[in-house]
């Protein structure tokens, strides 16, 4: 049985040695290079673009602009299309624009024989603008009389949603209630894949064929295709391996805009490789979303009533739009079940890059408020901040009458009690009770509540392909996408144990091609394991229904009394090896009477959903008057139900568990007041974790199968960048006695917030030379 | 400007080679376009992020800022070359792959590179100086742990196998 054990990636070998292909490596050296022009203004129109300059410079091919664009209007989210055009998503883009909307939109782009001669000639493009007021602010943006980026949308509300339960006015009259307010604010932040997005097109057999770094093949083909106003079949969109997503390839970036370039230079060969720098304002980033969060609470701790307000930073275009903070308020009830509540997310436009998916799509900014915010509820009523949330999160048997999830088993309270016991966390707790000084430790924890895909939100659906060679081993291939977070190792687990062949006979062919790739809606959500998995079982049935069926003729067995177990037709009577499937798929293949090239190709729709949630438990050091923290100790506790490979799962913890790091302590995109322009587009200004920010990373997992599940999974991919930040917010909390409401939590928030504190009174001298020590 | 080419003439992965080089380009795009190094990869093309590290005479460098034409005469290696002929994997690369250390792969080659430099020193490291000495890359999918487990491995079987001489 392949599930369940750490197999070796099925990549993992040509990505040690450089023969693992991605989109550049593929692309033909002699490629025309393609640069985009985008606006120095955060918001206004464009009056007139002079390229007569850029034009002279060697090698510069063509060059296009706002004014010579389709009008098309496309969204770009990587949802799957929806037949109600009431749930489509807001198409709010051309491929290029001569209304700005954020410091960074698209103007123009140039077509050149080398990248030296497009970046010439980008430069010498002369734009003149009429430039507008902008605002940054989304709570700004909502006021009457502020800057209008979209007439559709009047005060830039671009979604508005509300949970109303009970009645929150008169149940907050209860006497002896304790009010417990607070305001929390998260950080845009961006994905930081190490391959920027990059696609290459060009045209062949009257088809404009984009291979991309994308998450989401089928749906960039979709979006494509409508960007152009083309049949959805003239195009063809290639994934090869990918350099990490994290969501912000769950977007249609810049393929539309390539597809269109090659059509124009009559479908020679155009690669459009997005420059880090440009990745940073131009391609995607995480909402940043301000909360206000107000508990109404009864002294024995339960709540009365509670208040919910979110304000979603959107940027400039729609993309993910409102589903983010939908999905962040979302949790708020089901988390700490509540009868009275009152809850309203905004998700607004502002000038500033476009917010889109990144990992945990709302969740981390919901559970960094709504985590510290519990914290503060068990301070005020001088509760164990542990046992109180052991007390009030959502109870076993819970089910929520809309995904129609159940908590089938108490994973909370099973993932606390493992994280705290093996974390050691009621030892420090009371080690660090009553610290002086400067330097003082404090530990935390945090809880993340999660789901499994999109249903029934929208289409869930999958399809899988299993092809015999004439060896007995079979080729794999899932329109789910592999980007790094190893799909194609537990698809390859999941084929194996159905099928009943070793591991090491499925052969997973990884490259994605719209035109022969069995559809699937592709990576996001944390749903291919789950979503992915009802389409490879059934799929592998349906094919080991054929092969028995054969076998039946062959051995003169009924199919009842054979199996297939370790690559061998079996007499499940006796346990006998009949032949093995090497011997069976010659054979049929090449039989003068039944030949048949044994295939199997299904698609499963899937209609249900399922709740995965864990904890994190931190230990950190603070350094106050230089207002530092340490982080010396990190947990994840996860239930994801039955790991696939446990190896692999654990992997894909720490690599969140990182980013919730840098969420919590360092990562921050800034923006200049003035302009609207971002002052920290490259790897070296933005702090994302280099190996020596972290301590060692600990995984744990609680594994309840899931019911619901084809091979009892459910979600894992965006699960553990949820609770890392809250937990490491309260353990400094812990160890000071200060809450912090804002993340990251660098030097300068803790310098404001120690200040007012009192905390850095006894060191004020030195107070401006420490003003300017962030790392 | 017309572009100017010049012979470089230097050793790859073991073997002298000499190719005409546009005096621009730099080493990583030499070694992708002029000779098919798809080990060396390009995350920021500004010395950041690590992707391109390779070797120059035994010490890393970030390739994608630095010139082709400045690697004349010397000895430079890539992850290709770590392999061995007929394709067996490196210890370090073996490494990699047992302890689960790759997941997208992007960054991969680049820290297989910085890792074999400290290890040819044949010392042995603390998990914090190694975290220090790997600071030169950049991965976004594996929180670095594995990884360090990977380097931390051979560092031992390497220290082992010289003990045993």
């Amino acid at each position: 049985m392949s599930i369940g054990k750490s197999q070796i990636r099925v990549d993992a070998p040509d990505k040690v040695t450089g023969r693992a292909r991605y989109t550049d490596d593929l692309c033909d050296k002699n490629a025309l290079v393609a640069r985009i022009l985008h606006s120095t203004i955060a918001h206004g129109e464009v009056k007139s673009i002079d390229t007569s300059e850029a034009e002279k410079v060697p090698g510069v091919v063509k060059i296009l602009t706002c004014f010579d664009v389709p009008h098309f209007k496309f969204g770009t989210a990587g949802h799957p299309w929806h037949l109600d055009p009431g749930h489509r998503d807001v198409e709010d883009r051309l491929l290029l624009t001569s209304r700005i909307r954020f410091y960074g939109d698209d103007v123009a782009a140039v077509i050149a024989e080398n990248d030296v001669a497009a970046a010439q000639a980008v430069r010498a493009i002369k734009v003149e603008y009429e430039e507008f007021p902008f605002v940054l602010d989304p709570q700004e943006a909502m006021k009457d009389g502020a800057p209008q980026l979209h007439e559709d949308f009047p005060n830039n509300i671009l979604g508005h949603t509300t949970i109303y339960r009970g009645d929150f006015d008169e149940a907050i009259k209860e006497d002896g209630l304790i009010k417990v307010e607070g305001w929390y604010e998260s950080p845009t932040v961006q994905h930081c894949h190490i391959e920027p997005p990059i696609s290459y097109a060009y045209m062949e057999a009257g088809k404009v064929v984009v291979v991309a770094s994308t998450q989401i093949p089928h749906i960039v083909r979709r979006i494509t295709a409508q960007a152009l106003g083309l049949p959805w079949g003239s195009v063809r969109l290639v994934k090869p391996y990918i350099g990490g997503g994290f969501g912000n390839k769950q977007d249609a970036l810049y393929e539309p805009l390539n597809a269109w370039l090659t059509t124009q230079v009559g479908g020679r060969m155009v690669k459009l490789e997005i420059p880090r720098e440009d990745t940073f304002f131009a391609t995607r980033v995480r909402h940043a979303i301000r909360f206000h969060i107000t508990s109404y609470v009864r002294p024995d701790g339960s709540f009365a009533a509670r208040e919910f307000e979110a304000f979603s930073d959107q940027g400039a275009y729609a993309s993910h739009g409102h589903g983010i903070a939908a999905k962040g308020m979302g949790a708020f009830p089901q988390l700490y079940p509540c009868d009275n509540l009152k809850c309203d997310a905004y998700t607004v436009f502002t000038n500033k890059p476009v917010a889109g998916a990144m990992r945990g799509y709302g969740i981390p900014q919901a559970m960094f408020a709504g985590e510290a915010h519990i914290e503060d509820v068990a301070k005020a009523l001088g509760k164990d901040p542990l046992d109180y949330r052991k007390q009030f999160l959502m109870p076993v048997g819970y089910a929520d009458s809309f995904s129609r999830n159940v908590n089938y088993f108490d994973s909370f309270r099973q993932c606390i009690d493992k994280g705290m016991e093996q974390f050691g966390f009621r030892e420090k707790q009371k080690e660090y009770a009553a610290q002086t000084g400067d330097i003082r430790r404090g530990v935390g924890l945090a809880v993340f509540w999660y789901n499994t895909g999109v249903w029934p939100i929208s289409l869930e659906s999958s399809a899988c392909r299993i092809v015999m060679n004439q060896d007995g081993t079979v080729q794999l291939q899932m329109g789910e996408t592999e980007i790094g977070q190893g799909a194609d190792t537990a698809f390859a687990q999941m084929t194996a144990a159905t099928l009943g062949i070793p591991f090491e006979h499925v052969h997973v062919i990884s490259a994605q091609d719209t035109d022969i790739t069995p559809f699937g809606t592709g990576a996001y959500a944390s749903r291919q394991t789950y979503m992915g998995g009802f389409a490879v079982r059934q799929t592998a049935e349906q094919m080991k229904a054929k092969i028995l069926k054969h076998a039946e003729r062959m051995t003169r067995m009924p199919v009842s009394n054979l199996d297939i177990r370790d690559g061998n037709i079996v007499r499940t009577t006796d346990n006998a090896v009949q032949m093995s499937l090497g011997e069976l798929a010659t054979n049929v293949l090449y039989s003068m009477e039944y030949s048949e090239h044994i295939a199997a190709e299904s698609t499963y729709q899937i209609n249900s959903n399922a709740y995965s949630f864990g904890c994190s438990f931190a230990e950190v050091e603070v350094d106050i008057p230089m207002c530092k923290v340490k982080l010396l100790r990190l947990t994840n506790v996860h239930d994801c139900g039955t790991l696939i490979n446990p190896a692999l799962a654990e992997a894909q913890v720490h690599g969140g568990m990182s980013m919730a790091i840098g969420y919590g302590l360092s990562e921050k995109c800034l923006f200049d007041e003035k302009t609207g322009r971002q002052l920290n587009d490259n790897l070296l200004d933005y702090k994302l974790c280099t190996p020596v920010d972290h301590p060692d990373l600990t995984a744990l997992f609680v594994e309840n199968h899931e019911p619901t599940s084809a091979y009892g999974t459910k979600a894992l991919g965006e699960p553990p960048t949820c609770s890392g930040a809250p937990a490491i917010r309260n353990a400094i909390l812990h160890a000071t006695g200060v809450a912090i409401n804002e993340a990251p939590i660098t030097p300068h928030v803790l310098f404001e917030e120690f200040s007012q504190a009192g905390l850095l009174e006894k060191t004020a001298k030195s107070v401006p030379a420490m003003a300017g020590a962030d790392r | 400007m017309a572009p100017q080419h010049k012979l470089v003439s230097f050793t790859l992965n073991g073997k002298p080679t000499q190719k005409m080089i546009d005096v621009r380009a730099s080493l990583s795009d030499m070694l992708r376009n002029d000779y098919s190094m798809h080990s060396v990869k390009e995350g920021c093309e500004v010395g950041e992020c690590g992707a391109c590290t390779v070797l120059i005479d035994g010490e890393t460098f970030n390739s994608c800022i630095y010139l082709a034409v400045w690697v004349e005469g010397k000895d430079v290696v890539t992850t290709e070359g770590l392999t061995g002929e007929d394709g067996t994997l490196s210890d370090i690369q073996q490494s990699f792959v047992d302890e689960f250390a790759v997941q997208c792969g992007y960054c991969t080659p680049g820290f297989i590179i910085s890792a074999e430099a400290l290890l040819r020193e044949n010392k042995r490291y603390t998990r914090d100086e190694l975290r220090k000495m790997m600071a030169g890359n950049l991965c976004r999918c594996t929180g670095y742990e594995n990884i360090i487990n990977a380097v931390e491995k051979t560092m031992e079987e390497r220290l082992e196998a010289k003990a045993k001489g």
